[in-house]
């Protein structure tokens, strides 16, 4: 990992410019993908919506102007495809964002929601309020309490002598999710095969195509709470990836930050995966390539790897439902990008993998 | 101003690391531990630092102390100056950033090491020599006058070994105070005031001439261990060496 991560800037840090060269530069350059995918993701579909309708549709929400658009354009664009592109904008930041925490608080940077098994966790949790028919509320807490708990379990298989080696957290978080995908089966075996079989099975494909206001507004609660606390301890978080020791020397209490941070980072994928189920990869690829662009930074990482993993997803979502004629889940094309991309990095780093590091 | 005072420490109750261990290390003046691998010289080292807790006794230092660990690269490619800069974490909020105040202190610390070249150089690209003297840096922007090092020496080459030590004795002269973990006792000859010896047989501590002798080497290592006068061009100097094979024959 360490080649490619190159810091912004090769003279010695100070003032105000070199902030605005560092932190806010890469943090304006993602807004803008950010923004630039989105109008595009709104312009497209069956229904083909001109660009430059679709930014006048949603400035006339601000500031009421210009001649009449068709209604069906408007309808299409505000109440189809907009809480669509918000849902995957807050679940592809919420999942890259958590990746990158992740990765700062197990020092490695292979380390994702799906690796160390929150995001099965998280599934069991939430099929589990599919089961019992009980509400949006229960998703959501399902899904965050149990992706708690796999979360402390993976870390109680991780803490001790020799624990952080990536060996270790690897192997519990395949016990972790293999326990977890276990009662998930076990959920499904139990579901009545008319009513809330079909209704747990598509929700753990992985999908934003169900997406509507309510929905957008329960993912946001959760992520919007995750990520505030991420972005607070963004630079507690560079002293927390030195490890324990260090953070110690140095004046800090590592335990509770970092059970803050974890905490934060389950609320945020509980909240991703109870409105759209288990979409992989993200957490793992997108904090990765940010780091390679911008360093390993937590103050600027930690808002890049948001913008870009929305950036990423909504572009995802727009590729699932434009390139055939039915929809591709989401949760496939995250897969079947990711996972060749992970081979890459996986081949680029093997001599860095093993060694603990 | 650092002292301890009938400290002890043990992994468990039978097992004591260290027992009644009592000596200080004032203002201006350096206190190396010696001791074979396995002593505890580490344990004593992070239980003076605060890093663990003793059992036993009472640890006192004047004001939080600058913990040196020993280099052994890091998992993220961070700037040196950021590195640094993170000696700061102790006086900044939980939520906030270092402002340009605590860079300003960071860049001074890697300036008093002789580093500054090195800010914008990536931590785990720079040799062994280099990241200890930034993690020395990281612990002096912490403004701390009392610095607790492990083993700054070691695995070292011998122009980096020479920098570390005349580093430590120049920031000794400033009226710093500091413990010392080596596996040197010609650094501690160097360096030291005083000497906590770490043997199987107990810990002694005291001044450093009489007790960096023959005898006293010689039993804390198992060893034979001699200490060598000679003239350096007209300047008297004292040095430790080892006698190889001189027990075969």
């Amino acid at each position: 990992m360490l080649r490619e991560a190159q810091p912004l800037t090769t003279g010695p840090p100070g003032g105000r410019g070199s902030r605005l060269r560092q932190v806010i530069g890469p943090c304006l350059l993602s807004g803008a993908v950010l923004a630039a995918v989105s109008a595009v993701a709104l312009a497209s579909g069956r229904y083909s919506v001109p660009l430059d309708h679709v930014v006048q549709i949603l400035a006339s929400r601000i500031v009421p102007f210009g001649p009449g658009l068709p209604a069906a354009e408007e309808n299409v664009v505000l109440l189809v495809r907009l809480p669509r592109v918000l849902l995957a904008l807050l679940v592809g930041g919420a999942l890259a964002i958590g990746g990158a925490a992740l990765q700062a608080v197990f020092r490695n940077p292979l380390v994702s929601p799906e690796v160390i098994g929150v995001s099965s966790g998280a599934s069991f949790g939430g099929a589990l309020a599919l089961l019992l028919g009980l509400g949006p509320v229960a998703l959501v807490g399902g899904s965050f309490g149990f992706g708690l708990l796999a979360l402390g379990i993976v870390f109680l298989i991780t803490s001790g002598r020799g624990g952080a080696h990536i060996l270790m957290v690897v192997l519990g978080g395949i016990v972790t999710a293999s326990f977890f995908s276990a009662l998930v089966a076990l959920v499904t075996y139990l579901a009545d095969p008319f009513t809330t079989l079909p209704a747990i099975v598509f929700w753990l494909l992985g999908s934003v195509s169900t997406a509507t206001w309510a929905k957008v507004l329960v993912a946001l609660i959760p992520i919007a709470a995750g990520g505030i606390v991420l972005l607070a301890l963004r630079w507690r978080i560079n002293v927390l990836s030195l490890g324990d020791d260090d953070a110690t020397a140095l004046g800090l209490r590592p335990r509770p930050l970092r059970w803050a941070v974890l905490t934060a980072v389950a609320l945020m994928v509980a909240g991703a995966v109870a409105v759209s189920g288990v979409i992989s990869w993200v957490g793992l690829v997108i904090p990765h390539l940010a780091r390679m662009w911008v360093g390993p930074d937590h103050r600027v990482l930690l808002p890049v790897s948001f913008l870009l993993g929305g950036a990423y997803l909504i572009a995802i979502d727009t590729i699932a439902r434009t390139a055939t004629a039915g929809e591709i889940p989401l949760g496939v094309l995250t897969a079947l990008i990711g996972a060749p991309v992970f081979f890459v990095l996986l081949r680029r780093n093997r001599e860095r993998i093993w060694d603990g590091a | 101003m650092l002292e301890l005072r009938g400290a002890g420490f043990g992994y468990s109750p039978q097992n004591w690391v260290f027992k009644d261990l009592s000596f200080s290390v004032p203002p201006g003046t350096v206190t190396a531990v010696l001791g074979p691998n396995g002593s505890g010289k580490t344990t004593l080292v992070r239980c003076a630092a605060g890093m663990l807790a003793v059992q036993e006794g009472a640890v006192r230092r004047s004001e939080t102390a600058g913990y040196v660990p020993q280099a052994r690269g890091s998992t993220f490619a961070y700037p040196a100056l950021d590195m640094v800069v993170m000696g700061r974490a102790r006086h900044i909020g939980v939520f906030r950033s270092p402002g340009s105040r605590d860079r300003a202190a960071a860049l001074r610390a890697m300036d008093r090491v002789g580093i500054a070249a090195l800010a914008g150089r990536l931590f785990p690209t720079l040799s062994g020599g280099e990241q200890q003297l930034v993690l020395i840096a990281r612990a002096i922007a912490g403004g701390s006058r009392l610095l607790v090092l492990d083993e700054p020496s070691t695995g070292l080459d011998l122009k980096n070994q020479v920098r570390v030590l005349q580093l430590l004795r120049e920031l000794v002269r400033t009226g710093m105070s500091l413990l010392v973990s080596t596996h040197h006792p010609d650094h501690a000859l160097f360096l030291a005031d005083s000497v906590v010896l770490m043997g199987a047989a107990g810990v002694v501590t005291g001044p450093a001439g009489p007790l960096l002798a023959d005898a006293q080497l010689s039993a804390l290592y198992g060893v034979r261990v001699s200490t060598l006068n000679y003239d350096d061009e007209g300047t008297p100097r004292r040095t430790v060496v080892t006698p190889f094979g001189a027990d075969e024959g």
